[in-house]
């Protein structure tokens, strides 16, 4: 797991974009290990916290968009549990690991790749920076 | 219920600083109920504690473990064996729970990761609000069910003083309500201000001799 | 000789009082300048018991100097520094000392002051404070000992008629006059009718107390918006306000001297109630011109 971007993908989004990245050829960072879940909204503090603790340099949690989830708030849910990991990390003194949330449809392929590459480029930049 | 926060993370670590193994145990009842210290946050307290120790290369072992009530001599003791094999306990219980866990274990270390703040209830989610200050001398019956030792700021027992803000907010905090405004729409609501009306004569202070003890007979 | 300020209460037809407020420090050197600047143009001095809740040379030390050169005092007493057995223990000192008045207050939170972490006593508040004067006055201790060597305190209290919501503020009022005050020295006061119906409650529980109208000289627009913005009871309208703004630029203090006489006239003038009580914070050596500008010289 060292080093690994963990991407906790919703199965009715990010997965699906994810599945279909692959299927069309799209190039998304090799250190990438997805995670299949039934709603951004299933994933919890402890979750991304120990997901670090294995090793993992950052953490996506990508669920649907703004009034699609399937389960109604798992996305605000969410969004709002990534923002309290923030500051638990930020309280260790920890911060050159992001933990973030992205939003996406289930037909977005490019979209998908274009985050994993761009959270792929910060944590690069974080460890050079150190 | 008894409400506790959790301690600011400098101070927990400065306690297990000098300790490779520790206990991080939880409480199942108070602190759970009011997001500080329950099964959940004793989980992500260790996580925390392992993350930032591994990061200055002095690695902690934790164990985790949270009883039904961290105050009961019995459950407490049911951690009897994870407690042999530390050097030291971290408690997310309110300070009887820890004492507690100090007095059963006296030959080790056990150190608060919470500040326990008062006795409450929830206004909204999240959101608690201290009720009662354990006085040991209830005034309910004359402030019709408002409490004037805790909501009110100064404790009076004539209120309200003079420095009540505009709307009838505290002096103290605008975001509060003066207790004593609170008090006489309540009883004026209820056609009772006479109640207000009557000077209450100072506060027996000793009605519970600290460090309080009741002797209780089951029915 | 100084007239006692309880016959000053029974006899004069408007009664005029002032603070002289503590120094931080054992430097009693200012506060005795202005005790020597104001002790014979008025009434009585008060004199502030860590006002704000800012430590300061406690008010029975200035009530002592107040005495020496010649001057009545009055004591103010908070319940928010002292349990019931100190506060007791400072009166008999206090009144064995030749101090006579006391006014009695409940006292800002810690909050507001200098010493943030300290612990609040309130171990009573203002109406038990009236009551355990009484108790001293009439030879006994709170907890009914007979008391050798009593006092005789002239017993004062404030108000804030401009609170909002008033009735509760009123019902405390009425505790206290039911418990038998002589002076009420209210919170700073800017419009007369809300001073005029204040005078006329008090009046219908007890027409022998006096009512003395706190005067506290607004200076400027911001001094203005910070005291509606920040000081509880206190309310200044915005007729006021617009006056203090057309004052040219430097005059803001004689502006606020300027008006604070006008009210004291119009307030004696109407006979609205028995006198005043000002306040001038930091500013003590111009309450002078207020008396003056006032015609109470």
């Amino acid at each position: 797991m060292n080093g690994a971007i963990v991407a906790f993908c919703c199965q009715h989004s990010a997965y699906p974009a994810a599945d279909l990245a692959g299927k069309l050829g799209l190039h998304y960072p090799e250190a990438l290990r997805i995670i299949r879940i039934p709603c951004a909204g299933r994933v919890d503090v402890i979750h991304i916290l120990r997901a670090f603790e294995k090793g993992a340099s950052a953490v996506l949690v990508l669920g649907c968009e703004d009034g699609a989830c399937h389960h109604i708030t798992g996305n605000t849910r969410a969004k709002e549990r990534v923002k309290h990991c923030e500051m638990l990390l930020k309280e260790i003194g920890i911060d050159g690991r992001p933990a973030v949330m992205f939003s996406l449809s289930p037909n977005a392929p490019h979209k998908f790749v274009r985050v994993a590459n761009e959270i792929e480029m910060v944590t690069r930049e974080l460890r050079e920076a150190r | 219920m008894i409400i506790a926060e959790r301690k600011p993370m400098a101070e927990i670590s400065r306690a297990v600083a000098p300790y490779k193994k520790v206990l991080v145990a939880g409480c199942g009842t108070c602190v759970a109920v009011c997001w500080a210290g329950g099964e959940k946050e004793v989980g992500i307290l260790a996580s925390q504690l392992r993350l930032a120790r591994s990061a200055e290369g002095n690695e902690i072992v934790t164990l985790e473990a949270t009883v039904e009530r961290q105050c009961e001599k019995e459950m407490v003791m049911e951690l009897r064996d994870k407690v042999s094999e530390v050097e030291a306990v971290l408690s997310l219980a309110c300070g009887a729970g820890v004492q507690t866990m100090a007095d059963v274990f006296e030959d080790k270390p056990v150190f608060p990761a919470v500040n326990t703040t008062f006795i409450g209830m929830p206004e909204s989610e999240g959101v608690w609000v201290e009720m009662c200050g354990a006085c040991g001398d209830c005034y309910l019956d004359r402030t019709g069910g408002i409490c004037p030792v805790v909501r009110c700021a100064k404790g009076l027992l004539n209120g309200p003083c003079g420095g009540t803000r505009k709307g009838g907010k505290c002096e103290i905090d605008a975001g509060k309500d003066c207790a004593w405004v609170l008090i006489y729409r309540r009883l004026e609501k209820q056609g009772r201000l006479d109640l207000m009306r009557q000077y209450n004569a100072p506060k027996n202070f000793r009605a519970v001799k600290r460090p309080g003890r009741v002797q209780a007979v089951k029915a | 000789m100084v007239t006692p300020f309880r016959e000053t209460l029974k006899t004069k037809d408007f009664i005029v009082t002032a603070e002289a407020a503590p120094g931080k420090g054992s430097n009693v050197a200012k506060t005795i300048e202005h005790i020597e600047l104001l002790k014979d143009k008025v009434d009585g001095l008060n004199v502030t018991d860590n006002q704000s809740s800012v430590m300061r040379y406690p008010s029975v030390g200035v009530c002592l100097l107040i005495k020496e050169h010649g001057g009545e005092p009055v004591l103010q007493v908070t319940c928010r520094d002292r349990n019931r057995l100190a506060i007791q223990a400072d009166l008999l000192f206090a009144y064995s000392r030749g101090v006579s008045n006391v006014l009695c207050l409940t006292g800002d939170s810690v909050d507001v002051g200098d010493h943030k972490e300290a612990k609040q006593v309130f171990d009573l508040d203002s109406v038990q404070l009236i009551h355990l004067v009484h108790t001293l006055n009439s030879g006994k201790d709170m907890a009914g000992n007979e008391l050798d060597g009593s006092i005789d305190f002239c017993i004062g209290t404030s108000a804030s008629p401009s609170s909002d919501p008033l009735e509760p503020q009123l019902i405390k009022v009425e505790k206290k006059l039911r418990a038998g005050v002589s002076f009420i020295q209210t919170q700073a006061v800017y419009e007369l009718d809300e001073l005029k119906r204040f005078a006329e409650f008090v009046r219908n529980i007890d027409q022998d107390v006096k009512v003395l109208a706190g005067i506290v000289p607004v200076i400027g627009v911001k001094m203005a918006a910070y005291m509606n913005e920040n000081v509880p009871g206190v309310f200044i309208p915005q007729d006021l306000i617009d006056e203090l703004a057309e004052a040219p630029k430097g005059t803001g203090v004689s502006k606020g001297i300027e008006i604070a006489a006008r009210m004291i006239r119009q307030i004696r003038d109407a006979r609205v109630c028995d006198g005043v009580h000002i306040m001038f914070i930091g500013r003590e050596d111009r309450v002078p011109e207020i008396l003056a500008a006032a015609g109470l010289v």
